[in-house]
């Protein structure tokens, strides 16, 4: 990892100040487009004068009072965890699915046709189905989170094992390691770039998930909320809700990302050397 | 032919057959191979390109079952890779674990083992350096050149104490220079471990300045062409070894048998 970030930031060292004007410089890029929108936003919204598009700035007057009096623990936490049972379970069914039938090709030739099939079906059409089945409560939510997250996941995860150089798998095999640390060390790492592709693709596919599901039947959850908000023209505060949506999704994004970075340094590392040329 | 008494053989090959496929479309890559190998023993196999000489080492590491005869290593069959046994594969950058250090790769076939952890990192430290690798323990692999990737996989074949040692082409794709020096590697830690090493590559000179016998395969459908001794001072040196005039014999004499074997193939391939 040492000698990693060695060959990566080769930066020679630089004044306090030019390092600040550096920083500012990126923040700058980065806020950028937000701020510019945002204030597009305020400017038209100040000046629609529509009932259904209420101006930015008593949409963010309505945000504190909205949801810090009680609401991030009555709404947000039963949302997100939620999202996080659906999603760990969809995780761990798919790979798990994806290693047992990625290792073995006549089941994969079996398989596949139907795993397609099924990822095809968009999953929001399984909620009344599952409601019938599972009710409105928790359970149902969970299962149709992991009903459509779970096969990005499993394909993938799929790819990424079929993808290990089969050298790799020989090598293992002169050297007599045992299967979990076959599994651990060579099927699972190798497989990690699909993995997290999957897993990704996943991410986005849940939160669509999670919200639809408290969407047609439940007591609280940001979906509910937002709907609810949206049934009693409650318009500021249903705003309020899309955007406190919109943070959560960028926030959880942001930390896949820096997972990503951590489980997947070798593979980038091995990536730019191949672009480089063997050195 | 070297008479081998079977107390001290380790390696046997006897009337290794190998088919790929089946019906009109099989490729008979072996035909009939019978050789054997004593413990200690540095042997070098030498073919034309195709000779199936990849096919033959996968055979013995037990990675490929022969459609018939027999592989025994210490007069046990070998069926699946055998205990006590490396290997050292041709492409370096696709044998290493890209996920793991230079220093993890060396260590995971050690742990494996169930060898105690000091020891582990003492065989780690000492094979890397072995190889010149000491100061990139914790680089990964892809961060070396060709020729230290390959060291990587020396080294880990050398920290892992195997019998035997097989060696496919190792040296087919890294410069000319670091060729020389790996060589010279090769030969310094064969003497060293006192390991039986089988070493596989389509260099006649490589072949010849490394080994103490040279076996030379036929074209496809292989078989031993001349199991060819060479004698020549144990103690070899790039230069003084290469302008040796038996060194020059021996090399005139295989080049002869890996070019008959090439018209060999050219006159059947013509009948048929």
């Amino acid at each position: 990892m040492t000698s990693l970030t060695a060959r990566t930031a080769v930066t020679p060292a630089r004044s306090l100040g030019s390092r600040l004007r550096h920083h500012g410089r990126r923040l700058a890029v980065l806020l950028g487009l937000p701020a510019v929108l945002a204030a597009l936003w305020w400017i038209v919204s100040e000046r629609a004068g529509n009932f259904f598009f209420p101006p930015l700035s008593e949409i963010l007057a309505e945000f504190g009072p909205t949801w810090f009096d009680g609401r991030l623990g009555h709404d947000l936490l039963p949302s997100l965890g939620r999202l996080a049972a659906g999603y760990a379970l969809a995780l761990l069914l798919g790979v798990a699915l994806g290693v047992l039938i990625g290792t073995r090709p006549a089941l994969r030739a079996f398989a596949e046709p139907v795993l397609e099939f099924f990822r095809a079906i968009p999953p929001p059409v399984m909620v009344p189905i599952l409601m019938l089945f599972l009710g409105i409560g928790t359970t149902m939510k969970v299962v149709v989170i992991v009903s459509g997250a779970v096969w990005p996941v499993l394909l993938n995860t799929v790819e990424g094992v079929r993808g290990i150089d089969g050298l790799l798998h020989d090598t293992a095999r002169v050297y007599r390691l045992r299967p979990l640390t076959r599994l651990r060390t060579v099927v699972l790492r190798g497989a990690s770039p699909g993995i997290v592709t999957g897993a990704r693709q996943a991410l986005s596919i849940a939160i669509v998930l999670m919200v639809i599901s408290e969407m047609f039947a439940a007591n609280n959850g940001l979906g509910f909320s937002i709907v609810q908000f949206q049934r009693g023209f409650a318009l500021p505060e249903m705003w309020t809700g899309i955007i406190l949506l919109g943070l959560v999704g960028l926030l959880l994004s942001l930390i896949f990302r820096a997972v990503e970075r951590a489980v997947l340094a070798w593979y980038r590392g091995q990536r730019q050397a191949q672009r480089g040329g063997s050195r | 032919m070297t008479t081998t008494t079977s107390t001290d053989e380790l390696l046997s090959v006897r009337g290794l057959r190998k088919v790929y496929g089946s019906g009109p479309g099989a490729t008979e890559a072996v035909r009939d191979l019978t050789f054997a190998t004593r413990a200690g023993e540095m042997v070098c196999i030498v073919g034309p390109s195709g000779a199936g000489k990849t096919t033959l080492l996968r055979c013995i590491a037990g990675l490929l079952p022969p459609t018939s005869g027999e592989v025994t290593l210490d007069r046990h069959p070998v069926s699946g890779p055998p205990e006590g046994m490396a290997v050292v594969f041709q492409d370096y950058a696709r044998s290493l674990f890209p996920w793991l250090t230079v220093a993890q790769n060396v260590d995971l076939p050690l742990r494996e083992k169930g060898v105690a952890r000091a020891e582990r990192r003492r065989l780690v430290a000492e094979s890397l350096d072995a190889v010149g690798l000491a100061d990139v323990p914790n680089s990964y692999p892809w961060q070396l050149s060709g020729g230290m990737q390959q060291r990587v996989a020396i080294a880990r074949a050398v920290a892992y104490e195997p019998r035997i040692l097989l060696m496919d082409e190792p040296f087919a794709a890294v410069d000319a220079q670091t060729r020389a020096d790996l060589e010279d590697l090769v030969r310094d830690l064969w003497h060293r471990l006192g390991i039986t090493l089988l070493f596989v590559t389509h260099d006649i000179d490589e072949a010849i300045y490394l080994g103490q016998r040279v076996l030379v395969l036929s074209a496809r459908p292989t078989v031993v062409l001349e199991d060819v001794t060479v004698d020549l001072p144990e103690t070899r040196d790039q230069l003084t070894t290469r302008n040796d005039p038996r060194f020059h014999a021996l090399r005139t004499h295989v080049h002869g048998l890996v070019q008959q074997a090439k018209r060999g193939e050219a006159a059947r391939r013509a009948a048929a």
